[in-house]
């Protein structure tokens, strides 16, 4: 290891969160996965709450989460996550949970979990990772694939006559009275990176004031099985997924509006 | 003198371009002519006195390959009591 002088007058702007390990990730050059565990680990080292923060991690891409948070992590079964977070977080309610889970996870196979969840105010945080796709399969069509998108499983497109249309989940679940915080960000630039940092520390703001069930979504890339260059995903991600998806907060009780208005 | 400075932690590289993209300055690139031990080629600082701690790199970089520092401002003449 080659050590660099620091001169005397800088001053440290940027280092690795303690909330992650040192272990490098499995995650393909590029994915969104990386930016959103960074985050997420921010926001937990800012609000000094590592210590008490149980995380929960997916069947997924994201099914090695824990290797990566330093923090105490349990891993549920596919789609399963928001049920053992309410099971931890029900028998611990001094802890912080939090679910990771990703579109095939929450919006297919968990969709049942977390609507129920969120329906329920569960005093946990969810943030959920929409690449419309699975990864780790290999690229099949999820609920939240586009029309048209051709996937492994619609290798013509997305038929929406006979596959429905896309779900939106943050649309869906802010009508249930328990959701305080629901929200849908973009990690496909600086900007929109900031701002899915900043709805991650309210949403865990929201879950250390008891005001209820929050979720920030997370539209994300899959280079590698869109089958499109890094920068190419994000362009196309820019311009296709966020057509579809809006951005912006689509639930702020009126508890999360006084906790916005104080920070 | 450069305004900033940022460490690379190089084997952590996979290469992506992402930081590329974003630098203001266009002062990153990938090697051209060596591989990490990952077998990537890693980013690269081209003119580092061109460099002004923006941490845009760190913001887009999904690795956590930077470290980041920033030249202090120059301490600020006291203000002066209306
Ligand atoms: C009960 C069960 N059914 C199916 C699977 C196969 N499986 C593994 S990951 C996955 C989808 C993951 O997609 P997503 O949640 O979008 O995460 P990504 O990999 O895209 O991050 C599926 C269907 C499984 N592991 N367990
Ligand atoms: S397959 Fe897609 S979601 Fe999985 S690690 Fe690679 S880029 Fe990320
Ligand atoms: S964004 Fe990170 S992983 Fe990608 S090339 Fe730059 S330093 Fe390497």
């Amino acid at each position: 290891m080659v050590t660099v002088e620091i001169p005397a007058d800088m001053e440290l702007v940027y280092k690795r969160p303690q909330s992650l390990t040192e272990t490098h990730t499995h995650y393909c050059p590029g994915c969104t996965h990386g930016i959103i565990h960074r985050l997420i680990a921010e926001v937990i080292d800012e609000l000094g709450i590592r210590e008490r923060t149980i995380g929960i991690a997916p069947v997924g891409c994201s099914v090695l989460a824990y290797y990566y948070f330093n923090m105490d992590f349990a891993e549920a079964a596919h789609g399963r996550a928001p049920a053992m977070a309410t099971g931890i977080k029900r028998v611990s309610p001094d802890r912080v949970v939090f679910t990771y889970q990703g579109d095939g996870d929450l919006a297919a196979i968990g969709t049942a979990e977390i609507i129920q969840a969120a329906n329920r105010g569960e005093l946990f945080t969810t943030i959920f990772v929409n690449n419309a796709i699975y990864g780790m399969t290999g690229g099949q069509m999820a609920p939240t694939t586009l029309p048209g998108q051709v996937t492994t499983s619609s290798p013509t497109g997305r038929d929406v006559e006979t596959a429905g249309f896309p779900m939106k989940m943050a649309e869906l679940l802010a009508v249930l009275p328990g959701a305080a915080y629901v929200t849908r960000q973009a990690v496909f630039d600086p900007r929109g990176i900031h701002r899915t940092r900043a709805a991650i520390k309210l949403a865990f703001q929201t879950q250390l004031a008891e005001l209820g069930f929050s979720l920030v979504e997370v539209l994300s890339t899959c280079n590698t099985n869109w089958h499109m260059g890094v920068v190419e995903a994000l362009e196309w991600a820019k311009k296709h997924m966020v057509a579809y998806y809006p951005l912006g907060d689509t639930k702020v009780s009126d508890g999360v509006r006084a906790l916005m208005e104080t920070r | 003198m450069a305004k900033g400075m940022v460490l690379i932690d190089e084997d952590r590289c996979k290469g992506c371009g992402l930081c590329v993209t974003v630098c203001p300055q266009h002062i990153l690139r990938l090697a051209e002519d060596r591989f990490n031990t990952k077998g990537y080629r890693p980013v690269e600082v081209v003119a580092p006195e061109a460099c002004t701690g923006c941490a845009l790199c760190a913001t887009i970089c999904p690795d956590v390959v930077f470290t980041v520092y920033r030249r202090k401002r120059p301490p600020q003449p006291a203000a002066v009591a209306a």
